[in-house]
C-alpha cells in the first residue's frame, strides 16, 4: 500500500510532467489562457493517461520485451519485439483519444468547441507517450502500479495546467515589457513555478 | 524552375530566424527544454529533428493526395513512427551513451509538434522537393535554439563546452564558481524566455498585445 501511495504523491509533485520533464508543453502553453479550458483538457489528458498507461504496460510485458511471448510456448522465448514498442504504444494512444473526442463531442459541445484542435492533438501531446516510455524505463512491478503512475503524472500535469491558467488570467492587469508579452513571460512563469515544485524533490516517503 | 528558386529560398530559411518554429510558432518546446543541459545531445537531438522532419514531409507529401481526411493524423503518426524507430536503432548502434542521455526523448521525437505542425500546415499542400525543403529549413530553426541553449546552459552551467573545459582554471582560482543553477530544469525555461525576448524585441512586428 505504502508503495501504491509513495508512486502518486512522487508522479504529482517530484516527477512532475511539466516542471521535472517539460512534457505536454506545447498544449499547456496554448490552452493556459483561461481556467474553464485548461480544466477541460487538463481532465481529458488525465483520463487518456489512466487508461493507456494499464494497457500499453500490458503490452509491453506480455508482447513487447524480450522474452515476454514465453507464454505463447518455449520456441517464443526470445522474440524480442522492443523495437516495435514506440509504433504500438502511439497506436493506442491515437486510438484512445479518438474516443475521447467522440465522447466530448456528444456529451460536451461547448467544452469541445472551446477546445478545438487540441482534443485530437492529445495524440501528440508529449506527456502521454512520454508516460508510456517512462513506465517502460522505470519496469513496475504490477499493473496496479503503473496505473497509479499514469493517474498521478495526469494529477500533476492538470494542477500544473490550472496553477498557469489563474496565474495568466490575473497577468492580463500587469505591466509586462512588450517583447516578453504572450510566450516570453509564460516561460519565466513556468520556470518560477518549476522551482518551486523543486522543493519537493527532497521528500521520501 | 531551378532547384532553389526564390519562392524555395525562402520556404528554407525563414524558419530560422521570422518565422522559428520554437520562439516564433510555440512548436517542439518540450524537447527543446529537456536535452539542452549539455550541448552533445542537444546537437544529436537538432540533427535526428531535422532528419525525420525532413523525410517525413516528403513521404507525407508524396502520399498526400490517397490518405482519408479522417485517419490523416494516425497516418501520420504511424509515419513519424516508423522513422523515429529507424533514428533510435541508429543512434543505439553509433552513438549508445548520447542515446542513453536522451533517454525517453528520443521516442517522443513522434510527439513532438514540429512534426505534426509541419506536417498539417505544409506536406499536405506541398510537392515533395518543398516539403524537404521546409522540414530542412524548420529543423535547422530549431536546431539553432537548441544549440543556443545548451551553449549557455553548459558554459555558465558546468564550465565545459562538449565536455572539454574551456574556463581556464586562474578564473576558478580567482573565485569563479560554476552556476550549478543553469544544469536545473527551470533554468532552461529562463534561457529561452530571453532569447525569446532579444528576439522579439530585434522584430517588433512578432510582439503581441
Amino acid at each position: 500500500m505504502e508503495q501504491y501511495i509513495s508512486t502518486f504523491v512522487r508522479s504529482i509533485f517530484v516527477d512532475n510532467m511539466i516542471f521535472a520533464y517539460y512534457l505536454g508543453m506545447c498544449s499547456y502553453l496554448a490552452v493556459s489562457k483561461n481556467v474553464k479550458t485548461a480544466l477541460g483538457l487538463g481532465i481529458a489528458v488525465t483520463f487518456v493517461l489512466t487508461c493507456t498507461l494499464p494497457i500499453n504496460y500490458l503490452l509491453e510485458n506480455y508482447v513487447l520485451k524480450e522474452g515476454a511471448l514465453s507464454w505463447l510456448g518455449a520456441e517464443y522465448a526470445n522474440v524480442n519485439l522492443s523495437f516495435l514498442s514506440l509504433i504500438i504504444f502511439i497506436a493506442i494512444i491515437a486510438s484512445f483519444v479518438q474516443l475521447v473526442e467522440m465522447v466530448v463531442e456528444k456529451s460536451a459541445p461547448a467544452l469541445y468547441a472551446s477546445l478545438g484542435i487540441f482534443l485530437p492533438l492529445i495524440a501528440v501531446n508529449c506527456a502521454i507517450l512520454g508516460g508510456s516510455l517512462f513506465m517502460q524505463q522505470k519496469a513496475f512491478p504490477n499493473v496496479g502500479m503503473a496505473t497509479i503512475y499514469g493517474f498521478g503524472s495526469g494529477i500533476g500535469w492538470l494542477l500544473a495546467i490550472i496553477g498557469m491558467a489563474a496565474i495568466r488570467e490575473r497577468l492580463a492587469y500587469s505591466e509586462v515589457p512588450k517583447p516578453l508579452r504572450g510566450l516570453g513571460i509564460a516561460f519565466i512563469i513556468t520556470a518560477l513555478m518549476g522551482m518551486a515544485f523543486m522543493s519537493f524533490s527532497g521528500i521520501k516517503l | 524552375m531551378g532547384l532553389l528558386s526564390s519562392k524555395n529560398k525562402l520556404v528554407l530559411f525563414s524558419p530560422v530566424s521570422k518565422n522559428n518554429p520554437v520562439v516564433v510558432q510555440m512548436l517542439g518546446i518540450c524537447s527543446a527544454l529537456a536535452v539542452t543541459a549539455k550541448l552533445e545531445p542537444a546537437i544529436v537531438m537538432a540533427i535526428s529533428v531535422t532528419a525525420v522532419v525532413a523525410f517525413a514531409n516528403v513521404i507525407i507529401s508524396l502520399l498526400r493526395n490517397t490518405i482519408p481526411n479522417r485517419i490523416r493524423i494516425i497516418v501520420q503518426l504511424v509515419v513519424v513512427a516508423a522513422l523515429v524507430t529507424i533514428v533510435s536503432e541508429v543512434l543505439k548502434a553509433f552513438a549508445y551513451e548520447v542515446n542513453q542521455q536522451l533517454s525517453v526523448f528520443v521516442g517522443l521525437i513522434i510527439t513532438n509538434c514540429i512534426l505534426m505542425g509541419r506536417l498539417e500546415a505544409f506536406a499536405l499542400g506541398n510537392g515533395p522537393w518543398e516539403s524537404f525543403l521546409d522540414g530542412v529549413g524548420n529543423g535547422l530553426g530549431y536546431g539553432l535554439i537548441l544549440i543556443a541553449v545548451g551553449f549557455f546552459r553548459e558554459l555558465l552551467g558546468s564550465g565545459t563546452l562538449l565536455g572539454y573545459s574551456v574556463i581556464p582554471q586562474a578564473v576558478y582560482e580567482a573565485g569563479y564558481v560554476n552556476n550549478g543553477l543553469m544544469i536545473l530544469p527551470p533554468m532552461a525555461l529562463i534561457v529561452v524566455a530571453v532569447i525569446i525576448w532579444v528576439h522579439r524585441s530585434r522584430n517588433k512586428d512578432l510582439q503581441e498585445q
